[in-house]
């Protein structure tokens, strides 16, 4: 899988296999309180927790432009006072390209370089999509979608299911969504190519510079006949939806060096009162996050870093 | 050092069978959580990090009541090299079921991650988060993991070699109560 997910183009020595392009942020998470009833996790409970995350494009190369990022990510990792920790990472899509790790290698490979010409097949990803009409929903979504010039006016979504368990020990099934405060504004793709190189990191940066940037975090609860099992499937609108706080992200720091290069946003370090679903995507993440973490921490001559070279990073 | 007649204790003769099934659970755990994407990852995984602070509880007993108590003495017909080779392989045992647990806890520390055993119940970091020492302990566990499971092949060789060849009641000092000869006192 990691194999697959590497050659994409690119060199992705010392860094994330996937979401490889990305920028490091730090802020709070404000909960109000509201998800208390539905979950026991500390950091639902009224207060302020900190916040160590990362914006990306789901790229394979982490020198590649911005506009290839159809889907833009955020990553967040939330601590609470005793230590535990929610990581969750989430994507600008409203549903996920596939339902299962097999047809994700089979799309990966779809999408890989074939050493001897240094393209990827052009029609593959289209034959994958001709056979998988599940992916059909994400394939709309990234035809029709608006692009922007920001991380900041993205909506980012959980895709997979997960379990809110409550101090009884009944169990939710939930997703749930970073809600952004600022009214995205749409852009050509073909005006994309006229940005300045980075351009998602400079308005991250620019913005930041102006003040903090906001998220609401909304959960969304399941009716007994929506999959947990499948991240194609959007659920219906109109299930019970609560806003349980505010994401303020404060600070953008760059990659190299920055506080999210070394951490795994493996989305199954939950704390008491949040666990996995029966999604199949979960368990198979957190493997190739794993993975994908022990290559890049093991090739740290690579890394993206401020200083020159090993020697010079501490 | 005093020995106790001609078998280990009952605390050492449990601790040592619990510990033989908990330990090659373990290993088997460890090799097949690493080459899955299915959900048994997620499971074998937090298995794997319970059972490993358990071993290493016990392991620490274990250790103690074998400095206290002792072992009972080895047959004084075995050769020179056997000799060496039983101490020094008891050493590498001793020495991984205690430094496999450690590696993999400071692992996970200098890794970033929360060492969750189970629910909201976890353990400190031992390590601060260092990737470059994470990738180092990454390695040495897998590492020593196969060597202990060299070491445990070669103990359960010598252990046969005992039992079914020499029939010298080395491999019943780890099966039975009784005393098969009349207690000795230990030559040290």
């Amino acid at each position: 899988m990691v194999t697959a997910l590497s050659g994409r183009g690119g060199n992705p020595l010392g860094h994330r296999r996937n979401h490889s392009k990305g920028a490091c942020f730090t802020g709070v998470f404000d909960a109000n309180g509201a998800a208390s009833r539905f979950s026991v996790a500390p950091m639902l409970a009224t207060g302020h927790y900190a916040v160590v995350g990362r914006f990306a494009i789901a790229v394979g190369d982490p020198d590649a432009l911005d506009l290839t990022g159809r889907v833009k990510s955020m990553a967040i990792r939330i601590v609470a006072p005793d230590g535990q920790e929610w990581r969750s990472g989430m994507n600008s899509s409203p549903v996920f390209v596939v339902s299962n790790p097999r047809d994700f290698y089979d799309l990966t490979l779809a999408q890989d370089v074939d050493p001897t010409t240094g393209k990827a097949d052009p029609t593959a990803v289209k034959r994958f999509f001709t056979v998988h009409p599940q992916s059909a929903s994400f394939a709309k979504w990234a035809q029709t979608a608006d692009w922007t010039v920001s991380w900041a006016d993205q909506d980012y979504n959980s895709l997979n299911a997960f379990r809110f368990v409550d101090a009884v020990g009944n169990s939710h099934i939930v997703r749930w969504s970073m809600k952004a405060t600022i009214q995205p504004t749409p852009v050509s793709h073909d005006a994309l190519a006229g940005m300045r190189p980075n351009f998602l990191e400079r308005d991250l940066n620019n913005r930041l510079a102006q003040g903090p940037l906001t998220w609401h975090l909304i959960v969304t609860f399941a009716a007994p006949e929506d999959p947990s099992n499948d991240a194609t499937k959007a659920w219906p609108s109109g299930r019970q939806e609560i806003d349980v706080g505010t994401l303020v992200v404060e600070n953008a720091v760059a990659e190299a060096d920055g506080p999210c290069r070394d951490l795994n946003y493996d989305p199954t370090i939950l704390p008491a009162g949040i666990a996995v679903s029966d999604d199949p995507l979960l368990p198979a993440r957190s493997a190739a996050y794993a993975k994908s973490f022990d290559l890049r921490t093991a090739e740290f001559a690579d890394y993206p870093r401020t200083a020159p070279h090993a020697g010079d990073r501490r | 050092m005093t020995v106790y007649g001609n078998s280990f204790s009952l605390l050492q003769r449990a601790l040592h069978w619990l510990m033989a099934i908990m330990v090659l659970a373990m290993l088997f755990i460890g090799v097949t959580m690493v080459s899955t994407l299915k959900p048994r990852f997620l499971t074998l995984i937090a298995i794997h990090k319970a059972l490993g602070i358990a071993i290493l509880v016990l392991a620490l007993l274990r250790l103690g009541v074998r400095l206290r108590r002792g072992a009972p003495p080895l047959p004084s017909d075995l050769s020179p090299i056997q000799v060496v080779a039983a101490k020094l392989s008891h050493a590498v045992l001793y020495a991984l079921v205690i430094a496999l647990p450690l590696i993999g806890w400071g692992m996970l520390s200098a890794g970033g991650y929360p060492i969750v055993l189970f629910g909201s119940f976890h353990l400190r970091r031992i390590l601060p988060q260092d990737d470059q020492v994470y990738a180092v302990l990454r390695t040495a566990h897998t590492f020593l993991a196969y060597l202990f499971f060299a070491t445990i092949l070669a103990h359960i060789a010598a252990a046969l070699f005992h039992a079914l060849i020499r029939r010298d009641r080395v491999f019943e000092a780890m099966t039975h109560s009784r005393r098969i000869a009349p207690a000795v006192e230990a030559a040290e």
